[in-house]
């Protein structure tokens, strides 16, 4: 494919790549994303200290989990910080908004718009630029970050992770970027719509906020409302449970949380309630990694379609849009 | 005869009910200097973004080089310099960057780039600025770093919309001269949007007036007073310190005069031919005290302001 085609031989970049690159190297350069950086990689550090620092309380040694000691680094905590898959859950987001809320607006505004788009370049080269380039930001840090923390504890508790535990993380960390990538959208979305970079970062928290504090408490308002007596049947029960965990999955970290606990815990065996009957005749032994991926595809599709969503609104509502100067 | 390089055809746009460029048909030759010349909402940036292929006409063609812009608006792109109105640069890179980033995305290697970033940057007077921030840049200065910027891609047509607002009136000469002096030496062909009068006429071949999204005139200076004024070619003024009626009446019977008005102690007096001499003589003899006497050819100020109030009323 063209656009892939890294050079020819005096350095003519494709224009889709150039755009990518100074978006890249804006993004490194300011200051939003050097403090957002150092608050993520201190509370990372937080949370592999509190996690290294009660390493032999956690670890039990008739627990079935034993073997996946290697994945408590990313989600054991003594209580006093979370864990890194709690930070990462609750700072992902914030992550996400603050690389695009402003990605067309201010190009508007500042009259850049109208002069880059004026350049021989398809329209959709900016958006899907400013997109890739924040992908890319995004996905190189949490690596970094998730293989820095991965090193640590390879060094301060000595003993090699299988590679199992290895695929795990890496797809902890996938999985967490496509988190992030929604957030990224949404924020792209709204910097298309909203003229003013305040109003569309506003709004973006607002949803956040909104999904992250309020949306439980209209849930558990909602569950409490259509409860079923205690002498409901079994199934009845069950249809009530399945029904206030699908609400809950609507709020994008919720299927986080679910997908990355199965990731990062392999004795998670199921993300709904089960019967006695279907626990019956298990073997109380961890999944294996091809299990838990299959638990967790649904919520991975989900995330997925939801980025792609706001993905597809903001870029017709970006092409359709009249470029005019400031 | 020359090719025409642009070629507008029946062009209208409409927003909802609003017609905001109605049935426009224009076309530029090449190396020529054309004027796009109307007051604010007129519908020239509407006409110059869909003859980038920015905008979609609603119905009408559009043809830069003789490439539809509608259909291949980056085939376009690549042969057409545009400066947009208040045109912004990157505030927190360089100027030699701003320019860098726009000859790449015209793709053309980074020494490249450079090199003819460089030229361009001395040509237009910035080669001192060059490793400043374009956030610190002034306005003048960013009007002529956006002039570079139009240029470096080696364009065949250079648009530019509004480039002089809020220049003051020596960077403005300044700039237009720097145009001028382009389009001749490299034989751009170039279109620019204004409101102001006096520089369009200063530098441009030909004029078309822009009126609430029409074209209500086209031509160069002369043919368009000839247009208007067709058969009062000359303005005579002429002021008198006891200016009367009777005097007026006497005026107004020479021969080749075919108005006159009293305005001010001054009269305008509107001739087919250049009777200045018995006008001089007429005064002079009647003792009204003359003490203002002035041929005058019509400018863009006139023909602008005769529009509007055929326009208005």
């Amino acid at each position: 494919m063209k656009l892939f085609d890294t050079s020819s031989a005096n350095g003519v970049m494709h224009p889709f790549r150039v755009i990518v690159g100074k978006e890249i190297s804006d993004h490194i350069r300011s200051w939003r994303f050097i403090i957002l950086a150092a608050i993520i990689l201190l509370t990372c550090f937080g949370a592999l200290y509190t996690s290294l620092s009660n390493f032999s309380k956690v670890i039990k040694p008739t627990d079935p989990e034993d073997a996946f000691f290697f994945l408590k680094l990313f989600t054991a905590s003594d209580g006093t910080l979370p864990s890194f898959l709690v930070f990462i859950s609750f700072l992902g987001p914030l992550l996400g908004i603050s690389l695009g809320f402003d990605a067309i607006n201010t190009e508007q505004n500042r009259g850049t718009l109208s002069r880059v788009l004026a350049q021989p370049v398809h329209r959709d080269y900016l958006i899907n630029a400013k997109f890739v380039a924040a992908l890319t930001v995004i996905g190189i840090m949490f690596f970094a970050l998730g293989f820095l923390v991965f090193g640590i504890g390879l060094i301060a508790v000595g003993i090699p992770p299988t590679a199992e535990e290895f695929l795990r993380i890496v797809f902890f960390i996938l999985l967490s970027v496509c988190y992030v990538a929604f957030w990224l959208n949404l924020a792209i979305f709204f910097s298309v719509r909203f003229r003013q970079a305040a109003t569309s970062a506003l709004a973006c928290i607002a949803v956040w906020l909104f999904f992250s504090v309020f949306y439980n408490m209209i849930v558990s308002l909602v569950a409490k409302a259509i409860m079923p007596s205690e002498i409901a049947s079994e199934y009845q029960m069950l249809g009530f449970q399945r029904f206030i965990l699908n609400l809950l999955r609507v709020a994008p970290g919720q299927l986080f949380n679910d997908a990355s606990t199965t990731l990062l815990m392999p004795n998670v065996r199921s993300l709904g309630p089960l019967t006695m009957e279907q626990v019956q005749g298990a073997i109380p032994s961890p999944l294996p990694l091809g299990q838990s991926l299959l638990i967790v595809w649904s919520q991975l599709t989900a995330l997925v379609a939801g980025t792609v969503i706001w993905f597809g609104l903001s870029y017709l509502s970006f092409m359709r849009r009249e470029v005019r100067s400031r | 005869m020359e090719p025409n390089v642009i070629e507008l055809n029946g062009l209208t746009k409409k927003y909802g009910s609003f017609t905001a460029v109605d049935d426009l048909s224009l076309s530029i030759r090449k190396g020529e200097i054309f004027g796009l010349l109307g007051p604010n909402g007129a519908g020239k940036s509407t006409t110059i973004l869909m003859m980038l292929g920015l905008t979609d006409p609603s119905s009408g063609t559009v043809a830069v080089c003789g490439i539809n812009s509608t259909k291949q608006p980056v085939e376009v792109k690549r042969k057409v310099g545009y400066l947009p109105e208040d045109v912004g640069f990157y505030d927190d890179r360089t100027g030699l960057e701003n320019l860098v980033y726009t000859a790449r995305l015209n793709s053309m290697a980074p020494a490249e780039a450079r090199d003819s970033a460089l030229q361009l940057l001395e040509r237009v007077g910035l080669s001192n600025d060059l490793t400043k921030k374009t956030g610190k840049y002034s306005r003048g200065m960013r009007q002529r770093l956006g002039l570079a910027d139009v240029l470096i891609k080696n364009p065949e047509v250079v648009i530019l919309d509004e480039p002089t607002l809020g220049i003051d009136p020596a960077g403005m000469r300044e700039f237009m001269e720097l145009i001028l002096r382009l389009s001749r030496e490299e034989g751009i062909t170039v279109l620019f949007s204004s409101h102001h009068l006096h520089q369009v006429q200063q530098v441009c071949d030909r004029v078309g007036l822009f009126v609430k999204g029409r074209l209500i005139a086209e031509g160069d200076i002369r043919s368009l007073s000839q247009q208007l004024f067709g058969n009062e070619p000359v303005m005579i003024e002429a002021g008198a310190l006891h200016p009367d009626k009777r005097l007026q009446e006497a005026i107004g019977s020479i021969e080749g005069v075919n108005t006159v008005r009293l305005e001010n102690n001054i009269f305008r007096i509107g001739c087919s031919r250049d009777v200045t001499p018995a006008i001089a003589e007429l005064i002079v003899k009647s003792e009204a005290g003359l003490c203002y006497l002035q041929k005058r050819e019509y400018g863009l100020d006139d023909i602008y302001n005769r529009y509007f109030e055929g326009g208005e009323s």
